[in-house]
Order: C-alpha cells, then structure tokens, then sequence
C-alpha cells in the first residue's frame, strides 16, 4: 500500500502494545475520503486502540498513523490539538457532560472553538440536534434521557464543527432495534450531507454492512480480511464465517487461552 | 533471595514515590502554565467559586461558630486561675487568626469539597469525558483543572477569614454574655494585642497556602484515578488522608518560620 493523497487516513506497520501485552501488530489500513469504513472484530480485538490512534490519544511503538497527510504521533501538542479541530469522535457511551444540559452539550465546541455570537450558536446547535431528531430534547440533562438519546446527542455533538473525519466506537452497542436502525440511518446521512470520511468501529455485522463502504477485519492486533460488504458475506475466511454467521465455534477461541481444565483439576497426570 | 526481593520492592517503591512527584510537579506546572488563558473567561472560575466556596460556607461558619464558643469556654477556666479572664478576647482572637481558623478550614474544606473535587474529576474521567474533550480539542487541565484550582485557591482564605470572624463572635456569646467577662476588655485587649501583620496577614498566608496544597491535592488525586469506582474511591480517600497530614506538616513550618524570633 503506497500513500495516497485521496486517503484521508493512512495507517502503516502499525505496532502498540500496553507494556508487554500486544494489542496491534502490523497493521495496513486506507480510509479514503468521504467514505464509510467499518473497523470489525470481536471484543478485545484493538478496535478502539486503532481511533484512539488516530485521534493521537496514544502512541504507537512502531509504524504511524497519517492524517491529512501529517504523522499524527509526531505532532506537538497545538499541532495535535488543530488537527483535532477537524475530527469528531462519537464515544461508546456518549460521554455526555452530565453537568450541562443537551443544548449546552452539542454547544460546547462551538463555544470553544469559535467567537460565534450567541444566536448563532443558538440556531447551529438547534439545527444540529433537529438533524438527529432531538430538538425538543434540548433542555433536558443527560440523566433525564435514554442510553440511546444520549448516543444520538453525542452524535450531533461530534458533528458540530462539522468535522472531516467522525469516528464511531461502537455506537450500535447497548441500542434497541430501533435506535440501531436510527443511528445507522443518521451515520450514513451524515457522512453523504457533510462529505465527511467515517471510521465505524463495531461488531454489529447487519448495521456495518448495510451503511459501510469497505470493512476491515481485525482479530487479535491483525486484520484477517478486508473488501465491501459484498465480498466479506460470501468470504469464504474462517474468521470472517464464524463472525459474520455468528458461529460459537471457529478460529476465535471460547476460551481464554491458559491452561486447560484437565491441568487445572490436576487431572493431567492420571490421564 | 529474600533480602534481595526485599531490596528490589524498596527501590521500586522509592522509584514509584520519586515518579509520582515528578508527575505531581509537572501537572502542576501544566495548571500553571494554563492559567493565564482563564483571565478571558473568569466566568469559569466564578461557577467554581459558586460550587466550592459558596458550598461550604454553612459548615464552616458552624464550625466556626462552636470552636469560638468552646475555645472560649477553656479560655475562660484556664485564664481564670491566673485572674486574667480580661484577657479572653486577645486569646481567642489570637488562636483563631494564628492558628485554628486557617487549619480547622483546611481540614473542613479537605473533607467537604476535596473529596467533591477528586470524585468529580475521577468520575469525568470514568466516563470518557475527559477523553471527549481531548478529542474535541480541548484541553481539559485548563478548561477542568485549572478554574477549580483557583477557585480553590481563593476559596480558602476566605472561607477561614469567615471562620475566625464567627469563631470570634462565638467566644464574645460565651464570654461576655454567658460568663460575664467585661466586655469592654473583650474588645480592647483583643484590639490592642492583635498585629494586623503578624496574626493576621500570617494566618490569611497559611490559608492561601492549603488552599493551594489542597485543591492541588484534590484535582491531581482525580486526574490520576483509574477509571474504575474502586480507584476512585480510593482517591478520594487519599485526598483526605494526604491532604490532612500536609496542612499539619506545612503548618508547622510555616508557623516555625512566621512566628520564630
């Protein structure tokens, strides 16, 4: 994979590992401009390492990650902090300030950022809130609303510099079959209204496929296959079988990996 | 083997110290170093002030209050063997302004917004939302940590000015209108024994000095929680527990150096 200036985010030989436990190892990633790419795998796989790679909130040991054509790792801190200005993140949990009501929520980065007069503000952050459908939400606090709700008001939040590039980390967890349904409509519009480039991080195999572009398969640090939805269904991969059918068994081990019962019983010995 | 083992969990313990200070002090460089960008938003260290200085207004002028009124009570019995209860003023004044106002305050303000200080910071960043302000850029030691921490700094000293004001105020209750001291020699032995400078200034010193140690204490106890309930917990523990021996430690320097001829 060479650099392309039509990549928005390049990922490299990437290597990171907490101390000495690996969590990615080599990885090669495009994520081209104004498309939705899908970042799959089961739990613990390093999804979420690889955004917090990019949004340069850790370092890796080896490799880099490219944004905008500038090695995030290398940046200094106004320099991380600017390119920042042009990402917005969506949090597995919302990350909603419980102390500010909705409308303040999805008003803080405008308040941050810019030296917009108030009314400005005012109609932005209503327009922002109208497009995920919670305008007349907008004076209650996170605790007043559904898990749901929060996720949505955290989605207009990360969109309300109407950022580049918007990362997903799992925004489908936890979610009802209509708030997934919902939220997947809204990533998919928001991308094609703002021209943004999506990074969706999830395990969700119906939604991603249905609103993703191309799909990055990642088990244990690596990326074990990668193509359009399309190609990934009919992979003939066992890792990208067991998942996509959602198989108990296959290359994912149920257990951890260790010692076995038997030793673990002090059974290995009579056996 | 085992002095070895032993040896190896001392150096690594004393590593761990050293390391933790050096963080300690760069983090709180970094407040510093952010605060100057708080003067073109003092709006965000008035909302502190409201929740940690308005806050504890009501135990402290309580505790207040009774500490004036016991401190003239034992002022009264003591001064009394010695037929100088005409001096009950000067002493209470002096023991608040010198000493119980700024320390009882610390201890007081330790307790009640410190630990708000650490649980608040510490759950933030449980829930990301440290993280999410990172993310949108922005820098959550000058736009968290920092409004709290002068908010703390200047909550202090006058919340103990408060403190000794009513505590005097509790000693005259006893003194005077229970006991029946003079109050003309209440007030005069108070006004001519007290040095604006010496008890005065000293005592707002030290105050502004916990006010620092404290806060500091509090907010780098938080930020440096895991984010788990366990680790939060415990941290806020750990800002009562080092706050109180650092106010009792600087304390007595400080009053070693302030009032030593």
């Amino acid at each position: 994979m060479s650099s392309d200036v039509s990549n928005l985010v390049e990922i490299r030989d990437l290597h990171f590992a907490y101390g000495k436990r690996a969590i990615l190892s080599g990885l090669q990633m495009d994520f081209p401009r104004g498309k939705v790419i899908a970042v799959m795998g089961g739990s613990g796989s390093g999804k979420t390492t690889v955004l917090r790679l990019i949004g340069g909130q850790l370092r890796p040991q080896r490799g880099h990650v490219k944004v905008h054509g500038q090695i995030v790792h290398q940046l200094n801190t106004s320099g991380l902090y600017l390119l920042r200005r042009k990402m917005g993140m969506l949090f597995q949990h919302g990350a909603l300030f419980t102390d500010l009501t909705v409308f303040e929520n999805v008003a803080f980065p405008l308040r941050e950022h810019t030296d917009l007069p108030e009314e400005l503000i005012r109609n932005l952050v209503l327009m922002k809130l109208h497009a995920v459908g919670l305008r007349n939400a907008a004076k209650l606090k996170p605790g007043e609303i559904s898990g749901g709700m929060a996720r949505r008001v955290a989605l207009a939040r990360s969109i309300a510099l109407d950022p580049e590039l918007i990362m997903y980390d799992e925004p489908f967890a936890g979610l009802d079959p209509i708030s997934m349904g919902v939220t997947a409509n809204l990533i998919r519009n928001l991308n094609t209204a703002l021209g943004s480039t999506t990074v969706l991080v999830s395990h969700d195999v119906k939604e991603c496929f249905a609103i993703a572009d191309y799909v990055y398969f990642l088990s244990q640090g690596k990326i074990v296959a990668h193509g359009t939805p399309d190609e990934m269904m009919v992979s003939t991969d066992p890792y990208v079988k067991q998942f996509v059918n959602a198989e108990a068994d296959g290359p994912v081990p149920f257990h951890y990996p260790g010692k076995s019962l038997a030793d673990d019983l002090g059974l290995g010995a009579q056996a | 083997m085992r002095i070895r083992n032993g040896l190896s969990r001392l150096g690594a313990t004393l590593r761990d110290f050293i390391e933790s200070i050096g963080y300690g002090a760069r983090t709180f460089l970094n407040v510093l170093s952010v605060s100057p960008g708080l003067l073109k938003r003092p709006r965000l260290i008035v909302e502190q002030l409201h929740f940690i200085g308005n806050y504890s207004m009501l135990i402290i002028t309580l505790s207040g209050l009774f500490v004036g009124m016991v401190l003239g009570l034992q002022g009264y019995y003591t001064l009394n063997k010695y037929g100088a209860e005409q001096s009950l003023g000067l002493l209470v004044a002096l023991g608040l302004s010198r000493e119980l106002g700024p320390v009882i305050t610390a201890l007081l303000f330790a307790g009640r917004a410190g630990t708000s200080l650490t649980a608040e910071i510490g759950l933030m960043k449980a829930g990301e939302q440290l993280s999410a302000m990172e993310m949108m850029a922005v820098n959550p030691i000058q736009r968290v940590l920092a409004p709290r921490f002068w908010a703390g700094v200047i909550s202090v000293p006058l919340l103990a000015s408060v403190f000794s004001a009513v505590g005097v105020f509790g000693g005259y209750l006893v003194g005077v209108q229970l006991i029946g001291v003079d109050n003309g020699a209440f007030w005069s032995q108070m006004q001519d024994g007290v040095d604006i400078w010496k008890d005065i200034y000293n005592g707002f010193a030290k105050s502004v000095v916990f006010g620092i140690a404290i806060t500091f204490i509090a907010l780098y106890q938080g930020y440096e929680a895991q984010p788990t309930p366990e680790d939060v917990a415990r941290a806020t523990t750990r800002t009562v527990v080092i706050s109180s021996l650092m106010i009792w430690w600087l304390d007595f320097m400080m009053t070693a150096l302030m009032f030593s001829k």
